[in-house]
């Protein structure tokens, strides 16, 4: 379907392609099987400016937004869901200092963000805090001029890989989530080292780790807004992040999908290709189908957050449970369609699958989503 | 530094298709792109611009529509271009064509280095570069494989040529070909696309570079083409089955029938 993209959206799209068939075609499987971080992949992301869409022109970037974000989250999606998620993790770590940062602190960090020279990551859950964001442990005290972080982060997208981290913390443990602050560690703080790197089911060129923070001292101006805003940022973050979410399972869907069609016309079973037969056909059609609806309403919600509206919240957890549950799906449709060859390693949907699943998990659970999503709609009934 | 790369618009040989009773190729529908070798000239020329400052020109000498090449060069960081374009360069051939394009060197002026691709994948040529530099009277370097050093004075390269490497050195302004084995071509980037768009690209012609309708074109080009011929397709040879031993018997009847004619 044309979305009648601008010139600007039709570059971005051209470059990811470009970037997927030259760079992470030729290497996804290996990226895959090796769980190894895509550094020159990110390297050429940087040179082609990708970095800069979600940061402002004033701070070294292109401006562009949550929509640009989402087409290119979505196009390199299409080829790796582990590379695109480690590109969309910088926005997501960015995002705390974009959306509540102070004027020195954009002037500080955001300009060596957009050029790619530095990557950044976001750092909130723990073994104990995960759809409970307000059970964060990681303590922040305030020692004169400085903040003494100690506490473990845990699944960190990017941990070990980034130079910049936007951490989570408390600050004032008897208020809950009310006592969390946002903060911006630096690699290389003395106190802050990186634990266990995790093996994980899909996404496997992206880096999952733990950060490690011992008695880590960081100056008291990388503080995010305020002292007790730290749960508003992560919040406030995740809400604008949830689209790249969306995109990122679009891009899923639409890669097993394209595979799926082209197995289908090439496979012949019964002296006839396997697209001829009418159970196969509905199934294509309602992939395609399911992922036209997910990618609708994914810019939907990336628009509605460009347009500057303050009342995105729902519409962007209802991009991202609609779109990951097509792409869990449709990839698990997709290997069904290439049957045995679907389940080996030789093809890559089987791939897609496992990359797909974390969709439904990550930046808010579809649970909580549909939560989410269920409050606001009870909050808007109740206004009538 | 001044860095001129040299460009050409082909068709996609992927996509092409030769017309069987004329002998020439069916261009309809088949787009157009930069000829594949001239992306690592340019990448090559953007890497040493990098390195010791400097601009980079790209020019392309070819019809209206080829700016479409410059303008993608452009969003690979390009400074500017300059398309050749006038109807009294069409038909050149490489003669013509390089005369023209070192004109257009030549009006550029103070160039350090022309980068052309190894050759075109349409005219298989590989003349266009070294006749650009016989037509400057300048020093030329061809199939270079690795850069090794280049400085305002001299450039020192390796050509990979089949008995093995040469390294090659010359001086300033020189005129240099290269093979992919030198880089990876960057991929466009975001801002080198918005420029693009907006980039002026100046036409220079006949009049422009003070060339005249005899040294230009079909007339300027001593080449002429006789006749152009698809060789015949092959047939799809013959398929016998049966066990090992019968097909082994069978293919030697064959072989020393034909070959052997006892």
């Amino acid at each position: 379907m044309d979305y009648m993209l601008n010139e600007d959206l039709l570059a971005i799209k051209e470059i990811c392609t470009e970037i997927g068939d030259k760079h992470i075609l030729p290497i996804r499987a290996e990226l895959d099987e090796e769980n190894k971080f895509p550094r020159e992949i990110m390297n050429v992301i940087a040179q082609s400016d990708l970095f800069t869409i979600y940061i402002p022109e004033a701070y070294g970037g292109t401006g562009m937004g949550s929509m640009a974000l989402a087409v290119a989250t979505e196009e390199l999606s299409r080829y790796c869901g582990g590379v695109a998620v480690s590109y969309a993790a910088n926005a997501l770590g960015a995002m705390p200092i974009l959306l509540m940062g102070s004027e020195e602190q954009k002037k500080k960090y955001l300009p060596m963000l957009a050029s790619g020279e530095k990557l950044c990551a976001f750092a909130l859950t723990e073994s104990e805090a995960g759809s409970d964001a307000g059970g964060v442990k990681t303590r922040a005290i305030k020692d004169g001029d400085h903040y003494i972080l100690n506490g473990t982060k845990q699944w960190i997208t990017n941990g070990g890989e980034a130079q910049i981290y936007t951490v989570i913390a408390l600050t004032d443990p008897e208020r809950g989530a009310r006592g969390a602050s946002a903060f911006i560690v630096e690699e290389g703080t003395p106190g802050f080292s990186y634990g266990k790197k995790e093996d994980k089911m899909g996404i496997r060129a992206s880096a999952t780790r733990e950060l490690v923070f011992e008695d880590c001292r960081i100056p008291a101006e990388n503080l995010i807004s305020r002292e007790g805003f730290g749960f508003m940022v992560a919040m406030k973050t995740l809400d604008n992040s949830r689209p790249g979410v969306a995109a990122q399972a679009v891009g899923i869907a639409q890669g097993a999908l394209d595979e799926a069609l082209k197995y289908a016309e090439q496979r012949k079973q019964f002296g006839v290709k396997i697209n001829s037969f009418q159970g196969l056909q509905f199934m294509l059609a309602d992939m395609g189908t399911q992922i036209e609806a997910a990618r609708a309403l994914t810019y939907a919600a990336a628009g509605l957050i460009d347009s500057g509206s303050k009342n995105f919240n729902k519409v962007s957890a209802m991009a991202k449970v609609f779109a990951s549950d097509v792409a869990m799906k449709v990839t698990v449709d997709a290997v069904q369609i290439l049957g045995g060859y679907g389940y080996m390693k030789e093809y890559p949907v089987e791939k897609m699958m496992r990359d797909a699943k974390i969709t439904q998990i990550y930046e808010g659970t579809n649970q909580i989503q549909r939560s989410v999503i269920a409050k606001a709609m009870i909050k808007e009934a109740k206004r009538k | 530094m001044k860095f001129v790369v040299a460009v050409k618009q082909v068709p996609d040989t992927a996509e092409v298709r030769i017309d069987p009773e004329r002998g020439t190729l069916i261009r309809d529908g088949v787009p157009s792109i930069m000829n594949p070798f001239d992306a690592y000239a340019l990448e090559e020329a953007l890497k040493w611009r990098d390195e010791l400052g400097g601009i980079v020109t790209v020019i392309t000498m070819g019809p209206p529509q080829a700016e479409a090449v410059l303008r993608e060069a452009i969003s690979m960081g390009a400074d500017d271009a300059i398309l050749v374009s006038d109807r009294a360069f069409a038909g050149a051939d490489t003669w013509a064509t390089s005369h023209t394009l070192a004109a257009a060197v030549t009006q550029l002026g103070d160039v350090d280095a022309v980068f052309f691709g190894k050759q075109a994948i349409d005219g298989d040529t590989a003349q266009t570069g070294p006749s650009v530099a016989a037509s400057l009277d300048w020093p030329q370097i061809t199939f270079i494989g690795k850069v090794r050093e280049l400085n305002e004075k001299q450039i020192t390269a390796e050509r990979y040529v089949e008995t093995g490497t040469q390294v090659v050195q010359a001086d300033l302004p020189v005129v240099v070909t290269i093979l992919k084995d030198a880089n990876v071509p960057r991929v466009p980037s975001l801002r080198g696309k918005m420029k693009s768009r907006k980039a002026q690209i100046p036409v220079w012609g006949l009049v422009d570079l003070g060339l005249t309708e005899e040294e230009t074109g079909l007339n300027g080009s001593p080449t002429k083409v006789v006749v152009t011929a698809t060789p015949e397709a092959r047939t799809g040879g013959q398929i016998h089955e049966g066990s090992t031993e019968e097909l082994v018997s069978k293919l030697a009847d064959l072989l020393l029938g034909e070959e052997g004619g006892e």
